[in-house]
C-alpha cells in the first residue's frame, strides 16, 4: 500500500521487510526518528531494539548481534558516528555485515542539526582506522530510504562488509509516498557465525593477526574482496544526459535539485544532464567517464566544502574541466542559485 | 605484553598439578609457535583463571554452547586455548558486544573475559550500563592492578602508591585519583544478580575463585541476570615478582585493598512487565491496510503546485502541510513534504514544504511558493516577497498590518485563528486556513480533506469541529477574504 512516510521512518520499514533482527542505536538530531520507530516496530516484529549508553556501545552491540549471524543496524549523524568509526573498523577487519545509517548533520564539531553531505570522507573514505572501505549508498528519497537500506542488508551479507546509507537531513526529515510490499525476507545461512552450538563452536571471529605475513594476507584477502564490489557493485543513475554539454554531478538530495534544474535549464535551450552516484563506495567512475565524454565542463555541486569532487576529478583524471559549487551550514542552493553558477562560470572563489 | 615477553621453559604450578581440560584445545593451532603452552607468563593470573572456567564449562557440559568474548589485553588471545565459540572484541567494549550476542542467542552462555584497564578503564560505561540493564551474561574481570599487555602502565585499579611506567612516582590519589572498586560500584546497582570478588593469592582462596566461576555461570544458565567475578590476580612479569612472590603480593597488598566477598547474591525485584504484542509484519508496518486512492476530481488542474505553510509552533502548520501532501498522494499526485525542525521549532516558528505534482518531484525544498500560507505576521513578512507573482497568499488575520508592502501576488486575509476560537478550539485554525485553500484553489477535493482527517482524528467531536473548520474556513474566503477585489481567471 502506497503511504505517506517519513525518511527515517522508511528506512526501519525497510530494514524490517529486508528480514533486520536487531537495532542498536543512540539519539541525534537529525536521525532520532529511526530509534524512535526501530523501538516502536521492531518488537512488535519480534526483533530486538535497545536504546545503548553510547555511540560506542551501539556499533559493538552491532559487531555482537552479526557476529551471532543477525541482520542488524544502528543509525546515527555526525557526532555519533565519529564515535562508532573505531568499531566500524572492527567489524570489516573481522568481516561482519552491518548496516549503519548516517543522516548527515552540519559542522565539524557540534555544528548544528540542519543537513549537509560533509560525511562523505568520513563513511566513503574510510574514517576508522586501517585498510578497509564501507560500502555507502545514497537515497535521495524517501522511497529510496527503504528500498536502499534493504539493499544494504543484502550486499552487507553479500560481501560480509559493513554497508552505510549515507543520506541527509532533509532526506531524512521529509515525507513522500512510498509503495512497501511485504515479502518473507530471505536472510542468507551464514556457517561463519558464532552461535553457541556445536556446528558453530570451531567459529572464530576476530580482526587480530599478529603475525606480519598473516595480517598481510588477510588484507590482501580484503583488498581482493573490495576489487570484486569495485567490479560488480558501482550503481548510477543518468537524467538527459545523451546530448548534454554541461553534466551536473551530484549525489543524494542535491542530485535531485540538478534534476530541477536540468529541467528549468532546458526550457532555457541550455543542454544540461545530469549523473547522480548512486553508490558513493565503490564510485561508479567508469559511468562517469563515458557521461563525461561529451561534455564541455562538469560542475559538481555537494553539501559540503568539497569532497564527492576529489573522486569526481579522479574518475575524469584532467579529462574535463571540474568545477565545484557548495553550500554548508544546512544552506541549500536553491535551482536559481545552481544555475547562475552554470551559466554565469563560475569565479575563482567558488571553484575547489 | 605476550608479544613482547620471552617464553622460559618453565611452567605454572597449575599447569603441573592439573590435568587439562577437554575445553581447551589439545594443541593450540591457532598460535604461530610452542603451540603446547600459553603465551601467558609463568605465574600470571588469566592460566589460572582459564582452567577454572575451561573446567567448570566442562563439569557443566556447556562447551557447545558457550560464547567467549575476549577483550583487549593480555587475554585478547583467550580464543588459542577455549575450544568453544570465540568472538573477539574491540578494547573495553566487551560488554556491549556481550549484550548483542547474549540478545541474539538468549539461552547460550555468554562470558565477557575483561582485564582491569579494559572493563574499568576504557570500558567503564559498557560495564555499567550492562550491569544496570542486567544482562544475562557472566562477566569474569581479571584485576591485575596494572595493565599487562601493553607493559605496565597504570591501571584504574593501581594501587595508591604504586608504581608503574605512568606512575612513576607512585599513584598519587591528587593526580591519578584513588583506585576504582567495581564490585563496590556495580553493587548499588539494582539489577546485577551476583557480584562477588575473589584472589587468586592461595589455594584457598582459589578454590572460593573456582566456586564463583560456577555460581555464575549457574546463574546464567538458569536466566537469573547479570552475574560478576571480579579475580585479584597476579601479574608476576610486570609487577617484577617471581610467581610465588606474586601471589604473596596479592595476599598482602591486593586484598586488603579490595576486601574479598560477596557484594550481592539475590535475585533483583522486577515490577511486572508486559511485553509489546507481537504482530503481523504488512500490519505493523501499516501496509496491509486497504488502498486510500481517490480518483482525481478537482476544478483546477495544475502541473506543480509549491505551498509554503508557516507560523508558530503549536499552530498545526506541519499538520496542515502533512494533510496536504496526504490528500496530494490519495489523489494520485506526487507529492514531498519537508519540515524545518530542531532548534527553530523550539525557538517558537515552524513552516514546512509542500510539493504538489503531476510529475517526480525533483527538489522538496521551495524558493518560490505558489502559495503561502502564512498564520502569523512574522511569516507573512518573511515568506511573502519570495511568493510567485501570480501566487497567493493566505494570511491569518482581518487585514494587512498597516506597513506591510504587499507584493503582486493575491493575498486573502483569513481570520483563521478567531474564527477557530469561535468553534471552540484554537487548534482548528490550520483547517480554517486549509478550508479557504481549496476554496480559493480549486486544487484538490474537500471530500479528500475530510477522509484524511477523518482518519487521523478519532474523536467525534473534535473531528466536527475540525470538518465545521473547513466548511467556514471555505466560507469565508469565498466572501469576504480578499485583500483585493477577487481577479478573474485566478490560476490557484
Ligand atoms: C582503543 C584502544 N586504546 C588503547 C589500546 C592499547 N591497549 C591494549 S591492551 C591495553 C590495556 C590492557 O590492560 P588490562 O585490561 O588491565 O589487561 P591485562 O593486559 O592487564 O590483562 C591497552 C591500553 C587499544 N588496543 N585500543
Ligand atoms: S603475567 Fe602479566 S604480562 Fe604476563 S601474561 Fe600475565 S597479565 Fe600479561
Amino acid at each position: 500500500m502506497r503511504q505517506l512516510c517519513k525518511g527515517n521512518v522508511a528506512v526501519v520499514k525497510g530494514a524490517i521487510l529486508a528480514g533486520c533482527q536487531a537495532y542498536y542505536g543512540y539519539p541525534i538530531t537529525p536521525a532520532s526518528e529511526i530509534a524512535e520507530s526501530a523501538a516502536l516496530y521492531m518488537p512488535q516484529v519480534g526483533a530486538t531494539f535497545l536504546q545503548a549508553e553510547s555511540e560506542v556501545a551501539s556499533i559493538n552491540m552491532v559487531y555482537g548481534a552479526a557476529a551471532a549471524g543477525l541482520r542488524v543496524m544502528t543509525a546515527s549523524s555526525g557526532p555519533g558516528v565519529s564515535l562508532m568509526q573505531e568499531g566500524i573498523s572492527y567489524l570489516a577487519g573481522a568481516e561482519l555485515p552491518c548496516v549503519i545509517v548516517d543522516v548527515v548533520r552540519g559542522g565539524p564539531g557540534l555544528g548544528n542539526i540542519a543537513p549537509e553531505q560533509s560525511d562523505y570522507f568520513a563513511m566513503v573514505k574510510g574514517g576508522g582506522h586501517g585498510n578497509y572501505h564501507n560500502i555507502v549508498l545514497a537515497p535521495a528519497s524517501v522511497q529510496e530510504m527503504a528500498d536502499f537500506t534493504g539493499l544494504a542488508f543484502e550486499l552487507a551479507d553479500r560481501y560480509r562488509n559493513p554497508v552505510v546509507v549515507l543520506t541527509d537531513g532533509f532526506v531524512g526529515q521529509m515525507m513522500e509516498p512510498v509503495d512497501l510490499e511485504f515479502r518473507e525476507a530471505t536472510v542468507p545461512d551464514k556457517p561463519w557465525a558464532v552461535r553457541g552450538t556445536s556446528e558453530t563452536r570451531p567459529n572464530l571471529l576476530t580482526s587480530i593477526y599478529l603475525e606480519p605475513d598473516e595480517l598481510e594476507m588477510r588484507e590482501r584477502k580484503l583488498e581482493e574482496k573490495y576489487r570484486l564490489v569495485r567490479e560488480r557493485e558501482p550503481r548510477h543513475e543518468l537524467y538527459q544526459t545523451e546530448d548534454a554539454e554541461i553534466l551536473l554531478v551530484g549525489f543524494g538530495i542535491v542530485s535531485r535539485l540538478l534534476r530541477s534544474a536540468v529541467e528549468t535549464a532546458r526550457r532555457d535551450g541550455l543542454k544540461l544532464g545530469l549523473f547522480r552516484p548512486v553508490t558513493l563506495w565503490p564510485f561508479p567512475s567508469e559511468a562517469l567517464k563515458q557521461a563525461a565524454s561529451r561534455v564541455d565542463r562538469v560542475l559538481v555541486v555537494e553539501l559540503s566544502n568539497g569532497q564527492m569532487v576529489e573522486d569526481v576529478r579522479l574518475a575524469l583524471d584532467g579529462d574535463v574541466p571540474v568545477e565545484f559549487y557548495g553550500r554548508v551550514g544546512g544552506n541549500v542552493p536553491s535551482v536559481e542559485e545552481v544555475l547562475e553558477h552554470v551559466v554565469g562560470g563560475l569565479t575563482p572563489k567558488e571553484t575547489a | 605484553m605476550p608479544e613482547e615477553i620471552s617464553v622460559t621453559a618453565q611452567t605454572s604450578e597449575f599447569e603441573l598439578t592439573h590435568a587439562k581440560s577437554a575445553v581447551f584445545y589439545g594443541l593450540y593451532e591457532r598460535k604461530a609457535d610452542l603451540k603446547h603452552r600459553t603465551h601467558y607468563c609463568p605465574g600470571c593470573g588469566h592460566g589460572v583463571v582459564h582452567k577454572l572456567i575451561a573446567e567448570a564449562i566442562e563439569d557443566m557440559k556447556l562447551q557447545d554452547n558457550t560464547i567467549l568474548v575476549s577483550p583487549v589485553g593480555c587475554s585478547v588471545f583467550a580464543y588459542y586455548y577455549f575450544d568453544v565459540g570465540n568472538v573477539q572484541v574491540a578494547h573495553g567494549r566487551a560488554p556491549a558486544a556481550a549484550t548483542g550476542i547474549k540478545r541474539a542467542c538468549p539461552d547460550k552462555i555468554v562470558i565477557s573475559y575483561q582485564g582491569d584497564g579494559d572493563l574499568a578503564a576504557i570500558g567503564t560505561a559498557e560495564i555499567i550500563h550492562a550491569a544496570n540493564r542486567g544482562e544475562k551474561f557472566t562477566v569474569i574481570f581479571v584485576n591485575n592492578a596494572i595493565y599487562g599487555m601493553t607493559g605496565g602502565q597504570m591501571a584504574p585499579t593501581t594501587l595508591v602508591g604504586q608504581k608503574t611506567t605512568t606512575s612513576p612516582w607512585g599513584r598519587r590519589p591528587v593526580n591519578e585519583g584513588f583506585p576504582l572498586h567495581m564490585c563496590e560500584l556495580l553493587s548499588t546497582l539494582e539489577a546485577p544478580v551476583y557480584v562477588e570478588r575473589v584472589a587468586l593469592s592461595d589455594n584457598k582462596n582459589i578454590m572460593k575463585a573456582r566456586r564463583a566461576i560456577r555460581k555464575a555461570l549457574e546463574i546464567q544458565r538458569s536466566g537469573l541476570g547479570f552475574s560478576f567475578v571480579e579475580i585479584l590476580s597476579p601479574c608476576p612479569t610486570i609487577w617484577g615478582m617471581e610467581p610465588v612472590d606474586a601471589r604473596r603480593w596479592v595476599a598482602e597488598k591486593l586484598i586488603p585493598a579490595f576486601p574479598l566477598k560477596a557484594f550481592r547474591d539475590a535475585k533483583p525485584v522486577l515490577p511486572p512487565d508486559t511485553p509489546p504484542p507481537i504482530r503481523p509484519v504488512p500490519e505493523v508496518l501499516e501496509i496491509a491496510g486497504e488502498s486510500t486512492h481517490v480518483a482525481r476530481k478537482s476544478a483546477h488542474q495544475f502541473q506543480e503546485m509549491k505551498i509554503k505553510i508557516a507560523g508558530f509552533g503549536g499552530q498545526g502548520v506541519l499538520l496542515l502541510g502533512q494533510i496536504l501532501a496526504e490528500m496530494g498522494m490519495r489523489e494520485g499526485l506526487e507529492v514531498s513534504w519537508l519540515p524545518s525542525y530542531g532548534p527553530e521549532m523550539r525557538s517558537g516558528s515552524a513552516h514546512c514544504h509542500v510539493c504538489l505534482s503531476e510529475q517526480r518531484i525533483g527538489s522538496p525544498l521551495i524558493s518560490q511558493p505558489d502559495v503561502l500560507i502564512a498564520m502569523n505576521e512574522i511569516s507573512l513578512r518573511k515568506f511573502a516577497p519570495s511568493v510567485s507573482p501570480s501566487g497567493l497568499i493566505l494570511y491569518n488575520s482581518n487585514t494587512l498590518p498597516a506597513d506591510f508592502e504587499a507584493p503582486p501576488a493575491h493575498i486573502a486575509c483569513v481570520p483563521a485563528s478567531q474564527i477557530a476560537d469561535m468553534l471552540g478550539s484554537a487548534k482548528v485554525a490550520n483547517m480554517v486556513l486549509l478550508g479557504a485553500l481549496l476554496e480559493a484553489t480549486g486544487s484538490m477535493s474537500p471530500e479528500t480533506a475530510k477522509r484524511v482527517i477523518a482518519d487521523k482524528v478519532k474523536r467525534v467531536e473534535l473531528l466536527e469541529m475540525n470538518e465545521k473548520a473547513l466548511e467556514t474556513g471555505a466560507q469565508y474566503v469565498d466572501k469576504e477574504a480578499w485583500a483585493e477585489a477577487q481577479p478573474d481567471g485566478f490560476p490557484y
